[in-house]
């Protein structure tokens, strides 16, 4: 996922469940958006157990991002157009 | 036109209508078992007239292209982000999903696998923790599962028990 890899992001979590994931947007974000797996997130399928939560806080995006060497991280950035995208194509 | 394949002392002809392929996707390549169980199964998917296709990291890729330099037992492998891509925008599809899982990663994959094509895909379980990482699967899936972590043994007998009635079910 080069497009990720060359974002500014924060490591929220790191080597994760999805479970676990899935639990810190639901108590920390302030809207929370659902997508099926494959949802293209910065230009890339997104990875995960159904229903996958991401979370945005104004422009800012927190979404889960799976390796498979290195589990999942729960990764936040900032980037206005995606949270808007998110926004308007993920299920509430 | 007909294709002949040759494994040892069984031999199949596959005419090209009836042809099917299986996407084995591997995981981290950590457990020693993987690449050892991958290659089996390749083996064993051709003897059945089933062409198997490999995803996976770099590192899972180059463990079985290391092990089978003249890919006897392999074909075509992709990348594993590459694949997942393929699928999720409709360009490619198989007959059979495999998914190498023995950690959350794993799940995850296969679940998105599952949700992606829609169809059932077989979870092949295995390491130390298989039973708990097995529980954790609440999609539509067939399990093949063996607590094999360095002896590929216990998982090539579950495979040898499960695979006709897969490629014959699924």
């Amino acid at each position: 996922m080069g497009c990720i890899e060359s974002l500014k992001y924060e490591i929220v979590l790191r080597g994760a469940s999805f479970a676990e994931c899935r639990r810190y947007v639901e108590e920390h974000c302030r809207e929370r958006v659902t997508v099926d797996p494959g949802f293209k997130i910065f230009e890339k399928p997104i990875i995960g157990v159904p229903p996958i939560v991401i979370g945005l806080d104004g422009e800012v995006v927190t979404f889960p991002y799976t390796k498979p060497c290195y589990g999942t991280f729960l990764l936040r950035t900032e980037n206005p157009s995606e949270a808007a995208r998110i926004r308007s194509l993920g299920k509430k | 036109m007909n294709n002949t394949w040759y494994a040892g002392r069984e031999s199949i002809i596959v005419s090209e209508k009836e042809r099917k392929d299986a996407l084995l996707v591997l995981g981290c390549p950590q457990v020693p078992v993987q690449t050892a169980i991958a290659l089996y199964l390749m083996y064993r998917l051709r003897t059945l007239g089933v062409t198997p296709v490999v995803a996976g990291n770099q590192a899972a890729r180059m463990q079985v292209e290391v092990s089978d330099p003249l890919h006897h037992y392999g074909g075509e492998m992709v990348d594993i982000d590459t694949c997942i891509a393929d699928l999720a925008e409709g360009r490619r599809r198989y007959s059979y999903y495999m998914v190498f899982v023995h950690n959350d990663a794993g799940i995850s994959y296969a679940a998105t696998v599952q949700s992606i094509t829609g169809k059932k895909v077989v979870a092949i379980l295995y390491g130390e923790h298989f039973r708990e990482v097995g529980e954790t699967i609440g999609f539509p899936c067939e399990k093949v599962a063996a607590k094999a972590v360095h002896n590929p043994m216990p998982l090539k007998k579950k495979i040898d028990e499960v695979l006709p009635w897969v490629v014959s079910n699924l």
